[in-house]
């Protein structure tokens, strides 16, 4: 049993998703970086589905009731069990009565505590996800609030205390470049807008949540009317709203859309760009299909390799 | 029916997604072939397909291109559709899905503005609203929200200019040439003609939603007394909408 003491604003719980609902408007949800979501889970023992939580910019205070074997990933949150220091990217015992702090995200920006055994909360449309806006899932279907008590689920695997490897670790920088399959031409603008944005450069805004990564910079002048009749819009599309304002799409972002769009980040990327806090500095370069699924498979293989 | 296929196009959507799109306006014939292509699809689907999303004018696939290459799903897709031109000539059941609504006073505060704009009684708007099934285009904005297709042209009002933020559950809404209404509370647009007891949206039971993309929807007038009758079986779980197929050609 885990006690929750403290939780910073959108903590919740996630897993890899809920598939198979878009067709009626929900959105898949779940982990905003899958690659350390999966990392903690693999590093447990755990089945990749199993929930997890994640924790947003600055992370709070976990009571265990027993000794439980747990892991974090992702965000470096000054993590520690009462004085000691806990590397990130690890997995560790906590004692009988021990409190896992977190404090202020120092590098990156999500930080997912994972349990072996996994989080027990019910699956709800086959997903152990958060939808908060649907009051869907995780926890009630909201985000974690000090006095919640969290129960673990029966351990599925085994694994022993350990970092992870060099070559999985993932490395968060203050300018990041993301890779973008280019939209087809009827989803999109004319050539020089696009020319336009791989030109710019960019921030991730304040405003930014789980539902979309909003982008300061310049905005696009929008000399033709780019809004498309709507159709589905998948995690990554980089959208421009009607005012020339351009966003990536998140995990709870609605499932259909009419803005236009200059593109897609790449899977491989969007762990990246969830790890981007407010005023990481963004810019955008196009690559080939064929290597953006290269890269995917060479990133899934080497989080198998965790297992 | 080389011409047909002609109009059909393969557009990517990122490495992972594939949109079949069947023409570039909204209109009742196109939204159609898209049901019926992703109902065809859905019968059996290779394995790498993750789920697939039907809208107005396309139906976007969304795979895993590690199991299921581009090409081989570009293949399927290709022989789907020509067994679909094939098929297009035999009649096809739609699924009209029967939705009571209490019309009007304070569940449909805005039916009276609605008949000053168009000049028509407010028994007159509702015998329009209920005179013919609406074809769900496709389900989105919020869980279970139908964009319902067709409205006629003497029930159009312009959208409110200043959403209302927070329409209730179940609300009847029209504006804009559109109707439907809301399966949870968000913003809204358009002007409230009344609210229906039932939810489109029911994450606790075994089939949350009430309609899916593809379905028509027929509203049908019921008084205020009847209108917290149905919603007392809603909350017990025990009201099923009455649900009829129609062979349409």
């Amino acid at each position: 049993m885990i006690t929750v003491l403290k939780a910073e604003p959108f903590t919740s719980i996630q897993d890899q998703g809920r598939f198979g609902y878009q067709a009626w408007g929900l959105p898949v949800s779940g982990a905003m970086d899958r690659y350390a979501c999966t990392a903690a889970n693999f590093l447990v023992g755990n089945e990749k589905e199993q929930a997890v939580v994640e924790m947003t910019g600055s992370g709070g205070s976990f009571k265990f009731d027993q000794k439980t074997f747990v892991s974090i990933c992702g965000a470096d949150m000054q993590a520690r069990i009462d004085e000691r220091k806990i590397e990130t990217w690890s997995s560790f015992f906590v004692p009988a009565g021990g409190v896992l702090h977190f404090g202020k995200a120092l590098k990156g920006y999500r930080t997912y505590l994972a349990v072996q055994g996994g989080i027990d909360v019910p699956l709800v449309m086959g997903s152990r996800s958060t939808y908060t806006r649907a009051a869907l899932g995780g926890f009630e279907g909201r985000c974690l609030l000090p006095g919640d008590v969290l129960y673990m689920g029966k351990p599925t695997g085994r694994k022993d205390a350990q970092m992870i490897s060099r070559e999985a670790l993932p490395l968060y920088e203050e300018a990041i470049s993301l890779r973008v399959l280019r939209a087809m031409p009827t989803a999109v603008f004319g050539k020089t807008i696009a020319t336009d944005f791989f030109a710019e450069k960019y921030t991730i805004a304040e405003d930014s949540d789980r539902v979309s990564y909003v982008l300061n910079g310049p905005e696009i002048s929008l000399s033709e009317q780019t809004d498309i009749i709507s159709m589905a819009v998948p995690q990554g599309a980089i959208q421009i709203t009607s005012s020339g304002r351009p966003s990536i799409v998140a995990s709870d972002h609605g499932t259909i859309r009419g803005f236009g769009r200059i593109g897609y980040v790449i899977q491989a990327d969007l762990p990246k760009l969830a790890q981007a806090s407010p005023g990481t500095r963004l810019s955008f370069t196009e690559i080939t299909e064929t290597d953006a699924v290269a890269i995917w498979r060479e990133q899934r293989e080497t989080l198998i390799a965790l297992v | 029916m080389q011409s047909e296929q002609k109009d059909i196009q393969l557009i990517t959507a990122g490495e992972t997604g594939l949109v079949v799109e069947f023409g570039q306006e909204i209109s009742p014939k196109i939204n159609a072939s898209v049901h019926q292509f992703s109902q065809a699809l859905r019968k059996s689907m290779p394995d790498g397909i993750v789920e697939l999303v039907p809208t107005y004018c396309a139906v976007t696939i969304y795979y895993d291109p590690l199991i299921l290459s581009r090409e081989r799903l570009m293949e399927f897709v290709w022989i789907r559709v020509k067994e679909m031109e094939f098929f297009a000539k035999k009649e096809t059941k739609k699924n009209v899905v029967h939705i009571p609504v209490c019309y009007g006073g304070v569940l449909g505060p805005d039916i009276e503005y609605v008949a000053k704009y168009t000049g028509l009684s407010v028994q007159e708007i509702i015998y329009r609203h209920t005179e013919k099934p609406y074809q769900v285009y496709m389900l989105g904005f919020t869980p279970g929200f139908p964009y319902l297709g067709d409205v006629q042209e003497s029930l159009f009002v312009p959208r409110q200019k200043k959403p209302r933020l927070r329409v209730p559950v179940g609300s009847v809404g029209i504006g804009g040439g559109q109707t439907g209404f809301y399966p949870s509370e968000s913003p809204g647009e358009w002007w409230l003609i009344g609210r229906t007891p039932v939810r489109a949206f029911d994450p606790a039971i075994q089939n949350p939603f009430l309609l899916t993309a593809g379905d028509f929807v027929q509203f049908f007038p019921v008084d205020m007394d009847m209108y917290f009758s149905i919603r007392r079986e809603v909350l017990a779980h025990t009201y099923v909408c009455q649900c009829e197929e129609v062979s349409i050609r």
